[in-house]
């Protein structure tokens, strides 16, 4: 407990001393402000945004567009995971691609998404979830390889309905491996969609970003970057608590 | 030791799907009879625990018939029919309590009814202080409490055990076989035992049988004669050694077959 501790204070005085380093080389000059501005900048310009409410709608869209690509590929990859599982041929089929899928960069198809289904969320949801997704298909293979086969034995002697069997053991027994990809769906929905927004849309946090970025109005665009930096930290924290609170359970102590 | 008859095993035979098939088990032909004490010894590899299977219902004998309480099985395993693994098959999910209630989920009896049964059985087994304890927090011994807890609950008229307490060490494996003997007594269950250590064996049961090298057949069958009313300290009986060593000089010979070597 005593380590954990050291190390995250050593982290936060990294990352702290880092911030400050960055905000004295803004002010004495030695970084032109027209390429970054100081945090000091970035933080008063992230809390003026959101005061006026001028984000609440790019706000409203991103997230909910996350969201649903979130929960989309976290329903759709466990389900497709649990299938492949289930059929051994599938999966010697599939276990390659599913493999290198992170070595094709899917962002692009994201023309093409736009193409075939127009300007809006559409596009966007469905590239996040092909960005998710596998990281949910994936663990949720290596979640359920890791169930012990006693506990299958004992569902048998329960004689549970396969059904009941999922959720009652194979679901719980493999949350932990599942949480690992319900983590990385997160983050990768979240650079889906934010990064589908700074390249083609017309809403969004990422849209925002990157007209400030083409009008040269760096304080703008770094206020919002920093928004988005500290939702995904925070997300991913909550997740991160969450997935604690879990394994503590499982674990000595 | 006679009575009627609770399980009967005829000209079972077991093949593991080949290529090429390997005959683990059989022929064999068993009569348990209601409420004894039965125990299985044999050298490892034998078939043990795929004669726990075909007599639980979890595997179909390749050829021949089980029957429990005249009935014959079909790949199921039958209601009032327990069994407790070798490996640790407690959920890590669940608190104790929970674990014990599991097998409940689908009886369909009312929660008082399920609340009192899963009371009983965790006092059984001593775990009354540890209800709310995860199994990540209990030693080896106390989780396989809780799977026999969990067992326990559903009144099973058949116990089928797999080794439960080969992966504990020798002081709690002699208390935990005091425990099972009173479970035994106390529910009038026949117990079946899976086990490789023949002192285990020689203390607990009723009836030991000594299986062969692969493919398990019955090479003896011994009657301990031990009174109903028994404890861990049949140990220090005279009688104990000489039955154990009565089960060692067949099963050595199978051992040394079992490790490719002549006797």
């Amino acid at each position: 407990m005593r380590g954990r501790q050291a190390a995250l204070i050593v982290r936060i005085a990294v990352l702290a001393s880092l911030i400050v380093l960055l905000e004295i080389a803004c002010r004495i000059g030695l970084i032109d402000p027209l390429t970054v501005i100081p945090p000091s900048d970035m933080v008063s310009s992230m809390v003026d945004q959101i005061g006026s409410g001028e984000l609440n709608a790019s706000i409203a869209t991103t997230f909910s567009t996350i969201v649903l690509a979130f929960v989309l590929a976290v329903i759709g990859g466990t389900a497709a995971g649990a299938l492949i599982h289930r059929l051994p041929r599938l999966r010697a089929v599939a276990d390659p691609l599913l493999a290198s899928y992170y070595s094709v960069p899917t962002f692009i198809f994201y023309p093409l998404l736009v193409a075939l289904l127009g300007l809006g969320q559409a596009p966007l949801v469905v590239l996040g979830v092909l960005s998710a997704a596998p990281a949910v298909v994936i663990s949720t293979l290596s979640g359920f390889d890791s169930v012990a086969p006693v506990l299958m034995k004992l569902a048998r002697v329960h004689r549970l309905t396969p059904a009941r069997t999922l959720a009652w053991i194979v679901l719980p027994a493999a949350l932990p491996h599942l949480f690992t990809g319900f983590k990385l769906a997160l983050s990768y929905a979240l650079i889906g969609v934010i990064a589908g927004e700074f390249i083609l849309s017309g809403t969004g946090l990422g849209y925002a970003i990157s007209f400030a970025y083409q009008s040269f109005d760096n304080r703008t665009m770094y206020g919002v970057m920093l928004f988005v930096l500290l939702v995904a930290v925070v997300a991913n924290g909550v997740l991160y608590v969450w997935e604690g609170r879990l394994a503590r359970r499982r674990s000595r102590g | 030791m006679n009575g009627e008859s609770h399980v009967s095993l005829r000209e079972v035979v077991r093949l593991y799907d080949g290529p090429p098939a390997v005959q683990a088990l059989g022929p064999i032909n068993l009569e348990i009879y209601r409420g004894e004490f039965l125990s299985m010894v044999g050298p490892s590899g034998c078939g043990k625990s795929t004669l726990l299977d075909v007599v639980s219902g979890l595997a179909r004998p390749t050829s021949g018939s089980v029957r429990f309480e005249g009935r014959e099985l079909h790949g199921k395993v039958p209601d009032g029919v327990g069994v407790v693994f070798q490996e640790d098959s407690s959920m890590p999910w669940l608190s104790v309590r929970d674990n014990v209630a599991f097998s409940l989920r689908t009886s369909g009896l009312p929660k008082n009814e399920i609340a009192d049964r899963v009371d009983h059985a965790i006092r059984f087994m001593g775990l009354a202080q540890f209800a709310g304890h995860y199994p990540a927090q209990l030693s080896g011994g106390m989780r396989q409490r809780v799977c026999i807890a969990r067992t326990l609950v559903l009144r099973p008229r058949l116990i089928l055990l797999d080794e439960p307490f080969g992966a504990l060490d020798q002081q709690t494996r002699l208390l935990m076989g005091d425990e099972l003997l009173r479970l035994w007594r106390e529910t009038g269950a026949t117990v079946l035992l899976i086990t490789h250590a023949l002192d285990e064996a020689a203390m607990l049961s009723d009836r030991v049988g000594v299986m062969s090298a692969r493919p398990g057949r019955f090479i003896d069958l011994v009657e301990t004669e031990w009174p109903r009313d028994r404890d861990s300290r049949v140990i220090s009986d005279p009688k104990f050694g000489a039955l154990t060593g009565r089960l060692w000089s067949p099963l050595r010979e199978e051992s040394l077959k079992a490790m490719g070597r002549a006797a």
